[in-house]
């Protein structure tokens, strides 16, 4: 079965990007704008394999989003990639302390993102 | 494609700056609202994200710049001034001109930007002069790190799609070549699970880096009633020989380097002894610090194993010593492999097969033998039998691999195809081929052989013009057909593409129709209608040649391809080309499938096209009346029922189970009385008599020795398509 992923990112470019790179390779993806319809896509939809979600965003923020996330009991063990430019420690340490899985530093290209997807959602 | 991105880009950076031009004149009369600071805080950090991704390095150079300011400006460090906000919008103007060109834009732009970074230094280090407060502050630094970062300009790393990657491969290759074993211990915290991460994933991510051998530490795994699910109570000790470099062994724990312990030691040089030979027990154990010279000496003296002795002296636990054998035997078993020196042998193939035959008769009989433990409820019976399961999964993977063949071997064959047959038509033509390397079941490329010839011939024949009306076409005289063969999960997409006339969809509708293929006015899809070219009998070829126009040899593919378990779909391009798929399944012998059941029939749906299953309760069906369509994930899904398929018979059950199928990209749904589970297939095929049977593709045997039948899921769900499509057809006319 295909692995399903949900793109949060405010950027319809970046995410219909990810999600292109992804869709080649096999994997199902949905996408929410921010973090607060990605929180009502998350409590509808089963399934997801994986979460891959940008930091800055209106409405409600990825490191606020995955807190919420993670008390849902569905999303307890769900890998969550934070999508971020920073170079340094700050954003990944925040995202991680929130529950998140990993990260991936923009710019990226496909075969990077690819790698981490695998490494995190198998 | 990336093109389609970039346009996008563009688009979303015009919005967002048009938005930013807003919020900055908004600001202008209340400069102390934090929610507009941070709106402009975030357009230009979403524009600075999007634009390295894209490729539009300058921009992203220019606006990394502003948002160090902006973020200041959120953290209150950083005071918002008229003259700032003045700045801020030249700069927004300046972004909008910037996205007008490619990279690079024209070089006075770039020279006037540097302009307007050069005023934004000034307000960041305070050297404005306004404002003395914020310069006493903000390069004292209080130690966060955009202060840090503004000091020195960091360039961020080369933007462009490949050039972090590309970078990073060629380290990789300069430190490689020559192999290095390493100890690789990861002992990850009790509550690694909770942020999402798969253990096991990283072992066996580490695994694939090389030649590993793993020892799992699971003695500290509580008893079952005191397990807290939840937690993780295992350690890893991995021993692996690989020519990847220490950081990328270090790279697969990126993300777990603060929530376990890791501790990676070379043991490569002392690997071996001084004649070369892989390390004794005892060694290995006071590298490891586990054992002093003193202690093994007196455990020497007596005539017991080594690790034997040790432990019953309690000098060391049984899983240390165990898992310090696991890195002995390792590096035998590396020793030995360097010694054979690419050591291959050569095997007759029916010895192969032979081995394939027995490896399946051994996973139908695990298969008994698993039930049968289950059932008689015996716990030393069942761990034997997870043993014996975990062994033949491997012996099968093993088998396998070793009828995995490069599809390479057969390209050349088709080169001179291409060659000869070119000369006969007067045509020039050459063949290249991608992924040579790309592994398949060796029964599986014998079969493609033949199909793979006839759509070359195809492409050559219909495809690829004279070079007289090449030329004419403004195309180079010689054209070039395209094999190629890439993995996509259980399959294989083989692809034969040229850049010849392509296919008229008109003339194959006239031809459909003049053949009685279809009726005036049906509708098709682009794909429906170009399948037709594999129907028997057809062809659009104004004059027969000798090699192709008579219509043997496309249905022939179709046949075979169909034989295999694989898909064919067109793709084309009046004018531009034809492309063929073939999808076809890795390997024939074993299949992962989902095991279901109807009345006391068992039958065995291929794993790797079912999507999902969903319950139907009987009176749901009732109220669907004729309709056989369900929605499935915001789709609409036509299903049949196998009962009457398989006119089984018997009474439908109050709740039955659809099983969702992925089929030439098209979702069809089974139902059946109920979905039993995944199961380790070993496909035999159907007997003579029933090779005409359509729907079925083979049979297994189950554990407890009674025969399920194997779905051919391609040819149902067109049987499904046919009724859907009669269905609606018919429903319009009334």
């Amino acid at each position: 079965m295909p692995k399903k992923i949900l793109i949060v990112d405010d950027s319809a470019a970046i995410r219909q990007s990810i999600s292109f790179i992804l869709r080649q390779e096999g994997y199902e993806t949905v996408e929410a704008q921010d973090g607060l319809e990605a929180l009502t896509m998350a409590g509808t939809l089963t399934g997801l394999d994986l979460i891959i979600t940008d930091v800055n965003m209106p409405n409600l923020d990825g490191i606020g989003f995955i807190r919420k996330v993670r008390e849902l009991p569905a999303y307890k063990f769900t890998p969550i990639l934070v999508l971020t430019t920073e170079s340094q420690g700050s954003k990944m340490n925040e995202g991680k302390e929130a529950g998140a899985t990993g990260w991936i530093v923009k710019p990226f290209n496909a075969d990077k993102l690819l790698g981490i997807v695998s490494k995190v959602a198998g | 494609m990336i093109d389609k991105f970039k346009a996008a880009f563009r688009e979303e950076a015009y919005e967002l700056l048009s938005q930013l031009e807003d919020t900055l004149l908004e600001l202008e009369s209340q400069p102390k609202n934090g929610e507009l600071i941070n709106a402009a805080f975030r357009a230009i950090h979403t524009v600075k994200g999007s634009s390295a991704m894209f490729g539009f390095e300058t921009i992203s150079h220019f606006t990394h710049e502003i948002e160090s300011a902006l973020d200041q400006c959120r953290n209150g460090t950083l005071p918002i001034t008229k003259d700032f906000i003045g700045l801020t919008l030249k700069a927004r103007d300046h972004l909008k001109n910037l996205l007008e060109y490619d990279e690079p834009p024209p070089p006075e732009l770039v020279a006037f930007g540097e302009t307007l970074l050069v005023r934004y230094r000034e307000f960041l280090s305070g050297g404005h002069g306004i404002h003395p407060h914020a310069s006493a502050s903000s390069p004292a630094g209080s130690g966060s790190p955009s202060t840090a970062k503004q000091g020195a300009i960091e360039v961020s790393p080369s933007g462009g799609p490949t050039g972090a990657g590309g970078a990073r491969a060629s380290d990789t290759f300069a430190k490689g070549g020559d192999l290095s074993t390493w100890r690789i211990f990861f002992k990850p915290k009790a509550d690694i699970f909770t942020d999402g991460t798969k253990v096991l994933n990283l072992v066996e991510e580490l695994a694939s880096l090389g030649e590993a051998a793993t020892y799992a530490h699971a003695e500290s795994i509580p008893l079952l009633e005191d397990l807290a699910a939840e937690s993780c109570f295992c350690a890893w000790d991995i021993i692996l020989t690989t020519a990847k470099s220490e950081n990328d062994i270090k790279d697969v724990f990126i993300f777990v380097e603060d929530h376990a312990e890791i501790r990676i030691e070379r043991i490569s040089e002392e690997g071996m002894d001084e004649e070369g030979r892989a390390k004794r027990l005892g060694e290995i154990l006071i590298e490891r610090g586990l054992v002093t010279r003193a202690d093994l000496r007196a455990a020497l003296g007596s005539q017991k194993k080594l690790g034997q002795v040790l432990v019953e002296s309690k000098i060391l636990s049984k899983p240390e010593v165990d898992s310090a054998l696991v890195e002995q035997e390792h590096l035998k078993k590396v020793q030995d492999k360097t010694e054979a020196a690419a050591g291959s042998i050569r095997v007759a193939s029916d010895k192969l097969d032979a081995l394939v035959d027995l490896v399946g008769e051994l996973v139908t009989l695990q298969a008994r033998l698993s039930q049968t433990s289950l059932e008689l409820k015996d716990v030393s019976l069942a761990s034997i039998s997870e043993q014996f399961e975990r062994l033949i999964a491997q012996l099968r993977d093993n088998t396998m691999s070793i009828r995995m063949l490069p599809i390479g071997s057969t390209f050349n064959k088709f080169r001179r195809v291409v060659r000869d047959l070119s000369i006969e038509l007067g045509k020039e033509a050459e063949l290249v081929t991608e992924g040579a390397e790309t592994e398949l079941d060796k029964t599986v490329i014998e079969k493609l052989g033949d199909p793979l010839v006839h759509i070359i011939r195809n492409s050559l024949d219909h495809g690829i013009e004279r070079p007289d009306e090449r030329e004419k076409a403004g195309k180079p005289r010689k054209g070039i057909i395209t094999l190629s063969a890439r993995h996509s999960g259980a399959y294989v997409l083989i692809q034969v593409s040229d850049d010849g006339k392509g296919l008229d969809r008109d003339a194959i509708y006239a031809k459909g129709l003049e053949r009685g293929l279809i009726v005036p006015g049906q509708e098709m899809t682009d794909n429906e209608l170009f399948l037709l070219i594999f129907a028997p009998g057809f062809s659009t070829a104004k004059a027969v040649t000798t090699v192709s126009g008579r219509g043997v040899g496309m249905d022939v593919v179709k046949r075979e391809i169909d034989s295999l378990g694989g898909i064919v779909s067109l793709s084309t391009e009046l004018g531009k080309g034809l492309a063929v798929t073939l999808k076809i399944p890795l390997t024939l012998a074993i299949i992962d499938g989902l095991l279901v059941r109807i009345v006391d029939e068992y039958y065995v749906v291929p794993l790797s096209s079912v999507d999902g299953c969903i319950e139907i309760h009987a009176s749901e069906l009732r109220d669907l009346g004729e309709r056989r369509i369900i929605s499935y994930r915001d789709e609409l899904v036509p299903f049949i029922s196998l009962r009457s398929v398989f006119q089984a018979g018997g009474d439908e059950p109050e709740i039955e189970q659809i099983v969702i199928t992925n089929s030439q990209d098209m979702r069809v749904g089974f139902v059946v009385d109920q979905v039993v589970g995944d199961y380790q297939t070993v496909i035999k095929p159907l007997g003579r008599m029933f090779r005409d049977v359509e729907g079925l593709s083979g049979a297994t045997i189950l554990g407890d020795g009674t025969v399920a039948l194997i779905l051919d899921v391609n040819r149902l769900a067109a049987t499904v398509q046919r009724e859907a499509g009669r269905r609606i057809g018919h429903g319009g006319e009334r």
